[in-house]
């Protein structure tokens, strides 16, 4: 009975560590936290203004991803050619890319000068680098690939046996794919969704290279953040403070549906 | 003639007096003797640890390579950033040994929280246009960059070069609205060397160091702005000889030719 309920202590010592880890630095924050100059802080328009932009591109970002990444992830997860395997290793490549690495090839390719953004200029007049647009194509860029990596292993995984019984009734490949294989797969959509949300909310590399910071246009509270601790640590503080409680309000709002959705079949 | 030279021999003797221990530093130290330097009463070794502001790069990477030279079993390690990132980062604790600064108020703000002590000021350094080689949007002096329709990258606001910008266009009274507010100077180069803006306001030295990547748009006197460099070895350093004979090194008169061939003048 002993043996049963005991964990053993190489097990629990560095998870206790790694828990301890994970929280210290939180814990930290909430200590530090000015909280009796937090109402000024937050009233600031630039506050208001970068938790706008953040909220707005990571959403963004998210329902491009959804959009394109969920069929990506269905060729991905069902193709039988060759070179599927080659992209599934090459989209899924900015999920270890570094950001700042990211946000130099975006310059590249779709800024002013870059080899679609050159044309994409000169035909339209349109640039992508320092616009709020430019801020959401470099937040899809970096989350994008978490949900697809996500949502193809759902895909992979899904039973089969669902989407040929639709067929046989006489579904088409389509009806099949929205009616069947997408609620099949929800629970990872979800989760999928979340990460890439999360991602998008955090990302700070790729944005500041590629879109710039200018408050209002493309500075997110990441950006805020981090510029403001070279002039006002307090401030930094108190904006970290916010995208804590932003992060915690969407894993709190996520989370029951989550683990529901995780549980039934 | 004769007298010139003695003259240049005196400044160069009176400069390596307020330096307390740079002698194998000057140029006459090492000139003269073949044999390895006078030999000065602490050894020189070990790792200096140099933050240095971003528009330093080009030169203290050069006077850094020439005091590893001068002193055998030394190694300098430079951490290049934004002045006021690199004082926030010395005021919570990072190893550094000496700090160089573009701006006093940085320095100020170190000093302030008593991570460094008895700064002094070694180079001064004054505002130019960068334009990309094509210079796109015809930009011919600073009035241009209040145009509508020119993309404009400056520093932000809190870094010097962000600050002395905006000393520049109040003299000049006009209104720019940049597209982007870099993180530091090299940022703002980048920017404008990869033509994704059309004009940068940077350093002097910035434009002379980036050579054929950027052109230069001159700012004339009368609205141009500088800002001064102050160097401090830091008190919590742990190899306070050789931070002394590098910050030493900066303020002789062979790290001032340096600093005046990468365009820095004398504060």
């Amino acid at each position: 009975m002993q043996a049963r309920g005991a964990l053993p202590w190489p097990l629990t010592v560095p998870a206790a560590v790694a828990a301890a880890f994970l929280l210290v630095p939180l814990v930290g924050l909430l200590v530090r936290a000015p909280w009796r100059g937090l109402p000024r802080v937050l009233a600031t328009t630039e506050v208001v203004q970068a938790l706008r932009l953040s909220l707005l591109g990571a959403t963004a970002a998210t329902v491009i991803s959804l959009a394109l990444g969920v069929p990506l992830a269905w060729v991905l997860a069902r193709s039988r050619h060759r070179g599927i395997a080659v992209l599934r290793a090459l989209v899924t490549l900015p999920l270890v890319l570094p950001p700042v690495v990211g946000g130099v090839a975006l310059l590249l390719a779709f800024g002013r000068q870059g080899i679609v953004g050159r044309h994409l200029d000169a035909a339209t007049g349109i640039t992508l680098p320092f616009t709020t647009v430019g801020v959401v194509v470099a937040e899809t860029f970096v989350a994008m690939p978490f949900l697809v990596i996500t949502v193809e292993g759902a895909f992979r995984a899904a039973d089969r046996g669902y989407e040929e019984a639709a067929a046989t009734l006489g579904a088409s490949r389509l009806a099949v794919f929205t009616r069947v294989t997408l609620p099949l797969v929800g629970p990872s959509l979800l989760a999928g969704s979340v990460l890439c949300f999360a991602r998008a909310l955090g990302e700070f590399g790729a944005t500041i290279t590629f879109a710039g910071n200018f408050p209002g246009r493309t500075q997110t509270m990441p950006l805020a953040v981090y510029l403001a601790l070279e002039s006002d640590p307090e401030a930094a503080i108190a904006l970290s403070l916010v995208l804590l409680l932003v992060s915690v309000a969407v894993l709190a709002g996520l989370r029951d549906r989550w683990l529901h959705a995780g549980s039934t079949p | 003639m004769n007298r010139a030279f003695l003259s240049l021999t005196a400044v160069a003797l009176v400069l390596t007096g307020c330096g307390s221990s740079g002698a194998p530093g000057t140029s006459a130290a090492r000139a003269t003797s073949a044999s390895p330097g006078v030999p000065s009463a602490p050894a020189v070794s070990g790792t200096v640890n140099v933050f240095a502001a971003a528009s330093l790069k080009e030169a203290f990477t050069a006077l850094g390579t020439s005091f590893e030279a001068a002193h055998p079993g030394t190694k300098v390690v430079f951490n290049f950033g934004p002045s006021s990132g690199l004082a926030t980062q010395i005021a919570s604790g990072a190893p550094a040994d000496v700090f160089a600064s573009a701006s006093t108020k940085s320095m100020d703000q170190v000093v302030k929280a008593g991570a460094a002590a008895a700064p002094r000021d070694f180079a001064k350094n004054t505002m130019e246009i960068a334009v990309p080689p094509k210079n796109p949007a015809g930009i011919a002096g600073v009035s241009d960059l209040a145009k509508p329709g020119v993309k404009v990258a400056l520093c932000q606001a809190a870094v010097p070069c962000g600050s002395t910008a905006a000393t520049v266009f109040g003299k000049a009274r006009i209104m720019v609205t940049p597209v982007t507010q870099e993180v530091d100077v090299k940022a703002v180069l980048s920017k404008v060397s990869l033509g994704e803006v059309d004009a940068g306001v940077v350093y002097v030295t910035d434009v002379l160091a980036a050579g054929e990547k950027v052109k230069g748009v001159v700012i004339p006197a009368d609205v141009n702005a500088s800002t001064t460099y102050p160097i401090a070895t830091l008190p919590k350093s742990t190899n306070a000889v050789a931070a002394q004979a590098f910050t030493d090194y900066v303020l002789s008169t062979d790290g001032g030719a340096a600093l005046a061939a990468a365009g820095f003048v004398k504060p």
